[in-house]
C-alpha cells in the first residue's frame, strides 16, 4: 500500500509540473526528471535566470524569518554571549569571564536539586496523555454530543496560563472551591493544598494536566481519524473489538505522536514556569529550574549566572530529547 | 547556485546578529559630569520632562496631574507627563540599557551605586543636599545623584479594638510580651492575631526595615558589610527574624499562608478579622480607607513600634523610599531637577500620603502622631554602605530585600520545611560570611 499511495501523487505532480516550471528547483533527482518533459523548458529559461525569480522564496520568507531572527536568534546568541560575562543586567560595563560561570553551576549541586519538583510534572505529564489518549480514543468513535466533549477538553488549553494560575489559586483556597465540591460530597478537610511541599506539588502538576490534556487530545484525535475509515471496517467484518481495534489499528498509527508527545512532555516538565510561578512564586519546595534561573537574574541581578543556566537547561533538554530519539527511533508507520 | 544563495545570505543573517549584539549592552554611552542644578528664575525654565512612577493608581486618577497643575503655576513653561509603570523594577531595568528611560525616574533597586554617575545627573555636593533625609543613600564620590520621595517609620498596623477586647491598651515592650498579646487575641476575640502576606510576599520584606531597632542604632545597615554573621543570636536580623519564627510557630498567623491576598487583608484588618501586619507606615492611609469602605472607623487603626525598648523607650527605624534621579541623557535636565525639588519639598504629597518627608526640617505627619506623643525615638538608617551590603547580599544568593528566605523561614516555622531555626540561622550566617569574603575584595 505504501508503494501506491506513494507513487500515485507523484505522478500527478509530475504531469502538472510541466506547466508551472517556475515554482520547482532545488529538491534534486526526481524534479529534474520532470523538466525533461520540457518544451516549456526553452520558453522560461529566461525567467528562470532573472534575478528576481531566485529572490522570490526569499520574499515570501522574508517576514517570518525577520520576525524569528529578531524575536529568537538574536535574543538566544544575546544570551549565550551573557553567559560568558558577569553582566548584572543593568550596568553599562561588563567583564569577559570566559567559562566560569557554567564552572559555577556545575560546582552547585545544590543549583539541580530543583529537578526532582520536575518528576512531579513527569509523573503528571504521563497522567496527561493517558488521559488524552482514553478521550481521544473514545472520542473519535461515534459518540453523542462528540464535538461538545471535544470542545470541553480543549478548551483549558485555550486560556492564558496567568489567568489559569488565578483561578486554581481560589480553587486551592482555604475554604476554596475544592473544599466546598469536597464538602457538598460529604468529605471535611482541613487540608492546606499548597500547605506543604509534596501536596504543593501534587496540586500544582494537577493544574498542568488540567490545562495540557486538551493538546495531546488534539494532537492524537488528529492521528486518529487519519487513519482510513475502510481499516475500521475491514477489523470489524474480522471480528475485532474496539479493543483490539485500538491495539492493533490505532496504537500503531499514531506512535509517531506518541513519541512526540513522550519528548513534549518531558521537556515541558524539565522547563516548568508559568503555573508554580504565579500560583506560589517558587515557594514551600515548588521551584523549578526555570524559576530559579528567573530569580538568579532578576533578584540577585547575576544575568551572567543565569543566562548560563539556561544555556545548560537547553542543552540538558536536547540532550534527552536526542537520547530518546536512538531508544525510540521514528519508524514509518506501516499499516499494512 | 541555491547553495551559495543561503551561505550569502546567513552570513547576512550573522552579520546583522554581530551587530546587533553590541548595539544590545551600549546604551550608556555619553556621560557627562554635567550637574543637574537647580534653576534660578522659574519662569527661564521651559521643555518637555517625562517622569517614570510606579505609582499608577496616581496616574490613573489623575492625581499626579494635578500636582504638575500645581508646579506649572510656580513654572508655567515646563511640561510634565508621566509614564505609570506596573511593574516597575523589571521595565526600568531594561529601559536603562538604552537613552530612554525618562527625563526624572525613581532609581531601580537593580542598579548598582557605583553605576549611579553613568545613569544619571549628579543633583550636587552631599553638603549642599544635607538637607534631605537619607541623601547618603545615593552618594557617590562625594556627589549626591537622588532624593528621596518620602521615607517611612516601621512598625505594626494593628486594629485597635481587637488588641482592646484581648485586654492589652499598652504597646507591648518585649517581643515575649507581644507573643502574648497575640494569644490572648486568638483566644478571646478569635481573630488571626497576624497576617504574613506570605503568598504576595513583599510584605516579608518590610521586616527587613526593622533593621536597627533593637539597638535603636542607625548605624546597623552599614554593620552588615562584613562577614559579620548577621543572624547570630542578639543581632538585629535575629531578634526580627526570631519573632516571626516565633508567631508562626505559635500557631498565631493565618491558617493557610500559601493563598492569602494583599487586597483581601485590608479590609480583613478593618474589619477586624486580622489583628496585627507589619508594614510600613505607609500603609496606614490605605488601612483607614479600608476600615471605613468595610464599615468600621478609621480610628480604629493603630500603629505600633517593634516590641522592644533600649534605655526604656521604643525606637522607629525612617527607611527612604524610592529615590528620584534625573537622567543623565536627559535635555531638560533643570527642568526635571525643578520637578524633583518641588515635589519633594513643596508639592505636599508626603503630607497627604501620611508618610515622612523627606527634607528634615519638616515636622512628622499625623497618622505617626501616636509615635510622637509617646515618645518613640525616630532614627534615618544610614545608608551609606548599603552599596557593599547589597553585594554581599546578591553574592550570597539570600536576599534581605526580597521575600524568598523569609517564606523559607515561615515554611520552617510551621513545619513544611525541614530544620530548625538555629540550623536556618546558621546557614544564612555561613553564605553570608563565605559571600562577605569573596565580595568584598
Amino acid at each position: 500500500m505504501t508503494q501506491t499511495t506513494d507513487t500515485a501523487p507523484e505522478g500527478a505532480t509530475m504531469t502538472g509540473r510541466s506547466g508551472t516550471d517556475a515554482t520547482d528547483e532545488g529538491s534534486g533527482g526526481r524534479r529534474a526528471a520532470g523538466r525533461r518533459h520540457g518544451p516549456a523548458a526553452g520558453r522560461t529559461r529566461s525567467w528562470r535566470d532573472s534575478p528576481l525569480r531566485r529572490i522570490t522564496p526569499w520574499l515570501f520568507l522574508a517576514a517570518p524569518l525577520a520576525l524569528l531572527i529578531t524575536f529568537t536568534c538574536v535574543p538566544v546568541a544575546s544570551m549565550i554571549s551573557y553567559s560568558f560575562t558577569d553582566w548584572d543586567g543593568v550596568s553599562p560595563d561588563r567583564e569577559n569571564v570566559g567559562f566560569d560561570n557554567y564552572v559555577r553551576i556545575f560546582t552547585r549541586p545544590e543549583l539541580f536539586r530543583v529537578f526532582f519538583v520536575s518528576g512531579y510534572y513527569l509523573a503528571a505529564s504521563v497522567v496527561q496523555i493517558v488521559v488524552a489518549l482514553y478521550f481521544a480514543v473514545i472520542l473519535s468513535f461515534n459518540l453523542r454530543f462528540r464535538n461538545f466533549f471535544k470542545g470541553i477538553l480543549f478548551f483549558p488549553y485555550l486560556i492564558n496560563g496567568v489567568a489559569i494560575g488565578f483561578v486554581f489559586l481560589y480553587f486551592f483556597q482555604d475554604g476554596g472551591t475544592l473544599d466546598s465540591v469536597l464538602s457538598l460530597l460529604g468529605v471535611s478537610t482541613d487540608h492546606a493544598w499548597l500547605g506543604d511541599p509534596t501536596s504543593a506539588n501534587v496540586s500544582l502538576a494537577g493544574v498542568s494536566v488540567w490545562r495540557f490534556t486538551g493538546l495531546n487530545f488534539v494532537l492524537f484525535l488528529g492521528a486518529i481519524q487519519s487513519v482510513p475509515g475502510e481499516l475500521y471496517e475491514a477489523a470489524e467484518l474480522d471480528g475485532a473489538g474496539k479493543w483490539k481495534q485500538f491495539r492493533h489499528i490505532i496504537a500503531p498509527s499514531i506512535k509517531p505522536v506518541i513519541s512526540l508527545s513522550a519528548i513534549l512532555a518531558i521537556s515541558g516538565s524539565l522547563s516548568v514556569f508559568e503555573i508554580p510561578y504565579i500560583m506560589t512564586g517558587g515557594a514551600t519546595g515548588t521551584q523549578t529550574f526555570v524559576i530559579q534561573t528567573i530569580k538568579l537574574a532578576f533578584q540577585f541581578n547575576k544575568t551572567g549566572l543565569a543566562s548560563a543556566a539556561a544555556v545548560v537547561l537547553l542543552l540538558i533538554i536536547l540532550l534527552i530529547t536526542w537520547i530518546q530519539r536512538r531508544l525510540v527511533p521514528d519508524d514509518k508507520v506501516d499499516l499494512v | 547556485m541555491g547553495n551559495k544563495k543561503t551561505t550569502a545570505f546567513s552570513g547576512a543573517v550573522l552579520a546583522a546578529v554581530m551587530l546587533t549584539l553590541p548595539a544590545c549592552g551600549g546604551g550608556g554611552g555619553g556621560a557627562t559630569g554635567e550637574v543637574a542644578a537647580p534653576p534660578s528664575d522659574p519662569k527661564e525654565v521651559s521643555g518637555e520632562i517625562k517622569v517614570l512612577t510606579q505609582r499608577t493608581d496616581l496616574v490613573q486618577s489623575g492625581a499626579l496631574q494635578e500636582y504638575a497643575a500645581e508646579f506649572n503655576k510656580v513654572y508655567p513653561n515646563v511640561k510634565v507627563t508621566f509614564d505609570g509603570i506596573t511593574d516597575y523594577e523589571g521595565e526600568v531595568k531594561i529601559r536603562m540599557n538604552t537613552s530612554n528611560y525618562g527625563d526624572v525616574l525613581l532609581i531601580p533597586g537593580a542598579v548598582a551605586k557605583n553605576d549611579y554617575p553613568k545613569f544619571f545627573a549628579p543633583l550636587g555636593t552631599a553638603e549642599e543636599l544635607s538637607k534631605y533625609r537619607f541623601s547618603d543613600k545615593a552618594e557617590v564620590d562625594g556627589k549626591v545623584y537622588g532624593v528621596a520621595q518620602f521615607g517611612t517609620a516601621n512598625g505594626f498596623v494593628y486594629n485597635k479594638k481587637l488588641w482592646r477586647r484581648a485586654g492589652v491598651t499598652e504597646w507591648p515592650k518585649t517581643p515575649d510580651a507581644f507573643l502574648a498579646g497575640l494569644k490572648a487575641i486568638e483566644e478571646k476575640t478569635g481573630a488571626t492575631p497576624y497576617y504574613t502576606n506570605f503568598k504576595d510576599g513583599w510584605p516579608l520584606v518590610q521586616w527587613t526595615n526593622n533593621l536597627g531597632v533593637v539597638g535603636c542604632d542607625a548605624q546597623a545597615g552599614n554593620a552588615l558589610a562584613g562577614p559579620v554573621s548577621p543572624w547570630k543570636a542578639g543581632g538585629e536580623l535575629n531578634t526580627t527574624d526570631g519573632l516571626l519564627y516565633d508567631i508562626v510557630k505559635q500557631g498565631l498567623s493565618e491558617k493557610d499562608p500559601t493563598t492569602t491576598n494583599w487586597e483581601t487583608s485590608k479590609a480583613l484588618l478593618g474589619e477586624g478579622e486580622i489583628a496585627t501586619m507589619m508594614l510600613g507606615s505607609w500603609s496606614i492611609t490605605q488601612m483607614r480607607d479600608a476600615a471605613k469602605k468595610a464599615g468600621g472607623e478609621a480610628s480604629d487603626i493603630g500603629f505600633m513600634p517593634f516590641p522592644v525598648q533600649k534605655d526604656g523607650k521604643h525606637c522607629a527605624a525612617l527607611v527612604s523610599d524610592y529615590q528620584q534621579a534625573v537622567s543623565i541623557h536627559s535635555h531638560n535636565k533643570p527642568a526635571a531637577r525643578a520637578w524633583v525639588d518641588w515635589f519633594t519639598e513643596k508639592s505636599g504629597f508626603a503630607e497627604k500620603e501620611g508618610v515622612v518627608s523627606a527634607v528634615k526640617s519638616a515636622p512628622m505627619p499625623a497618622t505617626l502622631q501616636d509615635f510622637v506623643d509617646n515618645d518613640v525615638t525616630f532614627f534615618d538608617r544610614s545608608e551609606a554602605k548599603t552599596a557593599a551590603v547589597n553585594d554581599i547580599d546578591e553574592a550570597a544568593e539570600i536576599g534581605l530585600n526580597k521575600q524568598d528566605y523569609r517564606q523559607k523561614l515561615i515554611d520552617t516555622a510551621r513545619g513544611a520545611a525541614k530544620g530548625s531555626l538555629q540550623d536556618f540561622f546558621a546557614d544564612l550566617d555561613k553564605r553570608w560570611d563565605e559571600a562577605a569574603k569573596t565580595a568584598g575584595s
